[in-house]
């Protein structure tokens, strides 16, 4: 006996779509009208913008402004494209095709302005005091030309940091350590083949160690060889409330030199003596160089280094996004009425009875809330920085060059920094389910550590753990100049340096965001809506 | 005239009465108050532990140090005035309010004056706290007399001036939120307006190069301005006296509540 089996009733009708696509088209439909938020996001990329002209807007300073202001001085440019300090005494004399030059260096001694200034009225070279500073430097240095900015590679003593090989401005390798004496010299050796320069230091000139190599790109054939010193500013920075104040002088580095042996072609034959950014004032009086046998006394002032920005009159490509805060908070208010007016109209139990699977809608909401921030933060960054840059420029700031792939970081950056910190509002305000409280503890998570850090009565050291443990931190990726070991200065927030990496303290925001959305999902799947 | 002057009292005096009743029975007023306090005592003390003063002469503020709490403890009195006001437009209770008391100006000047009452209290708790934590803290961190420093006391006339100042400055804060609230309604923007008011201004000033685009970014800013009140050192090198700054926030106070006044009154509810 056979039973007929009976099919089941099955509609015609198609199957309503329920994928991720259609929650995502959801939640696109609701923020594309309401109103409001529409207009929150247009104006959180219009005071992007004004916010970011208004520093320079307001500034009278320009080059034949009121207050007798000289005008800005405009660093030479190195190959990296960095803005760079090019001033020493340069006694040397044109090497055609390769060659080498190896010296014994004895002695490096120094002057320095103990109080950061001299004293007026007296001898340039008076009040000064005996002694280096860490990065007082002579050696041998093989250059393209003497112009300013142009491509070298030298091996040198320095004040405090043993030999060191440097070329083209960022690069230094160390080399052996401790300081240059009679009793310990020190031998140097440069060697050019082609592209290429070796720099080699020994202790007694019989056993030599590599130190490093550099490549000069199109480095001509012939190029300008010989000795140098420098010595950079002395600085003293005094911390006080409202940032760190710095004065400074000119120093000066004095090495003595001796068992000068060149190989290769060198067409002159004798010493000439040069300095370098003279026309600068980086060379105090006493700069010069004399040659008594086969011994060279050198004496010189200046940095062979990149510039890092100080406060003053250099811009960076950060602080023409100083709006970004100002866009932040607004991004931060509409993202946060995203899931909190779902709330307050109740409109959440109805988005839970359409889609039950809690997760996904709060996924679907932080990727339509995540992405139309970042389009809006990349269109106001894009529209910012070539405006804030020229107005800048016309008010007689100097902005520091950075290469097209940093600008891209910063500026993308920005406009992702915008769009996580609209995920974490949106997570805390799942969790919290009201405005108010939602949108004040996200502000307070990234803005005011941020002031806390650059303006307000906190010394650096908690100034920089504030910037690494709070979503702060992702402003690190606005950080457009690297910080050199081989130059001192004053890396703080307020001029654009943070304690982590770019890449690093934007990983602190996502870290933060996801522990809210993480957060978020769990108490929206577990409480009642 | 006379009757009319006390049936304005009266009317004054039951809408004292009824926001008074409103906002003490809310759950959340109790527990914003409380975090004024802890958050604004949490900051200063973990500022005054942070600072240290090393030499003599070290150029920190102990006033100012100890009373750095306030800078986070503004933002929940913010939350709390912004709320006494949004919180009845989002339920739709301001149209009983306004059924019940037709002079929409009464109404206002009472939340204000409940506020302020309320903020007033909590504040001089949150101060005196953190600048009893200041004193217990700051000396073991080099601000002794040998470096110059006195023990910070509230007998001392500009110590007080900063202390009573920064009470003054929380009750502004709430009156500034009140303002912006009345006017834009809605919680979520008006506490982004007001936090993005107080908190840009030392941002922007930050980055600013020129020394007088600086000391004018820091004289209008509602929170640079109003904070000159907790200086006691240096008073010479600030961008404007302490009670001239506790005024420009008054000033920004004032101006907020006309306006949201103005709008409370032009607007329909």
């Amino acid at each position: 006996m056979t039973t007929g089996t009976i099919t089941p009733y099955r509609s015609d009708m198609r199957a309503g779509r329920d994928g991720f696509a259609q929650l995502l088209h959801a939640e696109w439909t609701k923020f594309r009208t309401v109103r409001g938020w529409v207009i929150g996001m247009a104006a959180a990329a219009l005071v992007t913008v004004l916010v970011g002209l208004l520093g320079p807007a307001g500034t009278s300073i320009s080059c034949s402004g009121p207050g007798g202001q000289a005008c800005n001085h405009i660093p030479p440019v190195g190959p990296g494209g960095v803005a760079v300090t090019d001033g020493f005494y340069f006694v040397h004399q044109p090497l055609a095709g390769d060659g080498s030059i190896t010296v014994r260096v004895t002695s490096l001694t120094g002057l320095y302005p103990p109080n950061g200034a001299l004293p007026a009225g007296q001898g340039p070279l008076a009040g000064m005091r005996r002694g280096t500073q860490p990065w007082s430097k002579a050696g041998i240095i093989i250059k393209e030309s003497t112009r300013q900015g142009s491509a070298y590679a030298a091996i040198m003593v320095t004040g405090s940091h043993g030999v060191r090989m440097q070329y083209d401005y960022t690069h230094d390798t160390a080399g052996l350590p401790g300081a240059v004496s009679a009793a310990s010299p020190r031998w140097l050796r440069l060697t050019r083949s082609g592209g290429t320069v070796t720099g080699y230091a020994s202790a007694d000139g019989i056993h030599w160690t590599k130190v490093g190599t550099a490549s000069l790109a199109g480095l001509s054939s012939t190029v300008q060889a010989g000795l140098f010193a420098a010595s950079p500013e002395y600085t003293v920075t005094t911390q006080s409330f409202g940032g760190s104040r710095s004065t400074g002088g000119p120093t000066q580095a004095t090495a003595l030199l001796d068992h000068v042996s060149l190989q290769g072609t060198w067409p002159r034959g004798a010493w000439t003596g040069d300095d370098i950014g003279g026309e600068t004032g980086a060379n105090l009086p006493g700069a010069g160089f004399q040659q008594a046998g086969g011994r060279f006394t050198v004496s010189g002032s200046g940095d062979i280094a990149p510039v890092v920005p100080r406060q003053g009159l250099s811009r960076t490509i950060g602080d023409s996004l100083v709006g970004a805060f100002a866009g932040l908070i607004a991004v931060i208010v509409v993202a946060t009425l995203f899931i909190t007016a779902e709330y307050r109209r109740g409109l959440i139990r109805t988005t839970l009875a359409a889609s039950p699977r809690r997760g996904r809608v709060l996924a679907a909401k932080a990727i339509v809330i995540g992405s139309v921030t970042f389009v809006t933060g990349l269109a106001a960054a894009v529209v910012a920085v070539p405006l804030v840059e020229r107005l800048e420029r016309d008010k007689g700031f100097y902005v520091f060059p950075a290469t097209s792939l940093t600008e891209l970081r910063v500026v993308a950056g920005t406009a992702a920094l915008l769009a996580v910190a609209a995920v974490l509002a949106l997570g805390v305000g799942t969790v919290l389910r009201r405005s108010a409280g939602a949108v004040t503890a996200v502000i307070l998570l990234i803005v005011l550590p941020y002031i806390l850090a650059v303006a307000s009565v906190l010394p650096a050291g908690p100034s920089e753990w504030l910037l690494r443990l709070t979503p702060a931190a992702a402003f690190a990726i606005q950080q457009s100049i690297p910080r050199y070991p081989q130059v001192i200065s004053s890396y703080t927030p307020d001029v654009g340096y943070y304690p982590l990496a770019p890449w690093a303290g934007f990983a602190v925001l996502c870290g933060y965001a996801a522990l809210a959305l993480g957060l978020a999902v769990f108490l929206l799947r577990r409480r009642d809506a | 005239m006379r009757q009319a002057l006390y049936a304005g009292w009266t009317g004054m005096r039951e809408a004292l009465h009824a926001e008074w009743t409103k906002l003490r029975t809310v759950a959340g007023t109790g527990w914003l108050l409380f975090a004024v306090i802890a958050l604004t005592v949490a900051l200063s003390a973990a500022a005054a532990a942070a600072v240290k003063c090393p030499t003599a002469g070290c150029g920190q503020d102990p006033a100012k140090v100890s009373l750095t709490g306030i800078e986070l403890g503004q933002a929940v009195v913010a939350i709390l005035a912004v709320l006494a006001i949004s919180g009845e437009y989002s339920t739709g209770m301001i149209r009983v309010t306004f059924t019940a008391m037709p002079r929409r100006p009464t109404v206002l000047a009472a939340k204000a004056a409940v506020i302020s009452g309320l903020v007033l209290a909590a504040g001089t708790i949150a101060v005196l706290a953190s600048v009893l934590a200041g004193r217990l803290v700051l000396p073991g961190n080099g601000f002794t007399a040998a470096h110059g420093y006195q023990t910070l006391s509230l007998t001392d006339g500009p110590v007080l001036r900063a202390a009573t100042g920064s009470v003054l400055y929380l009750a502004l804060i709430a009156l500034l939120s009140l303002g912006v609230a009345t006017a834009v309604r809605d919680s979520a923007t008006a506490i982004g307006v007001v936090l993005g008011l107080l908190y840009l201004f030392p941002i922007i000033a930050a980055v600013v190069a020129d020394p007088h685009w600086y000391r004018h970014l820091q004289q209008i800013g509602p929170m640079t301005a109003g904070l000159a009140i907790q200086a006691t050192t240096r008073l010479r090198s600030l961008p404007l006296s302490p009670w001239a700054g506790l005024g420009v926030l008054a000033a920004w106070a004032a101006a907020a509540l006309l306006t949201g006044g103005l709008l409370l009154r032009l607007r329909d509810a």
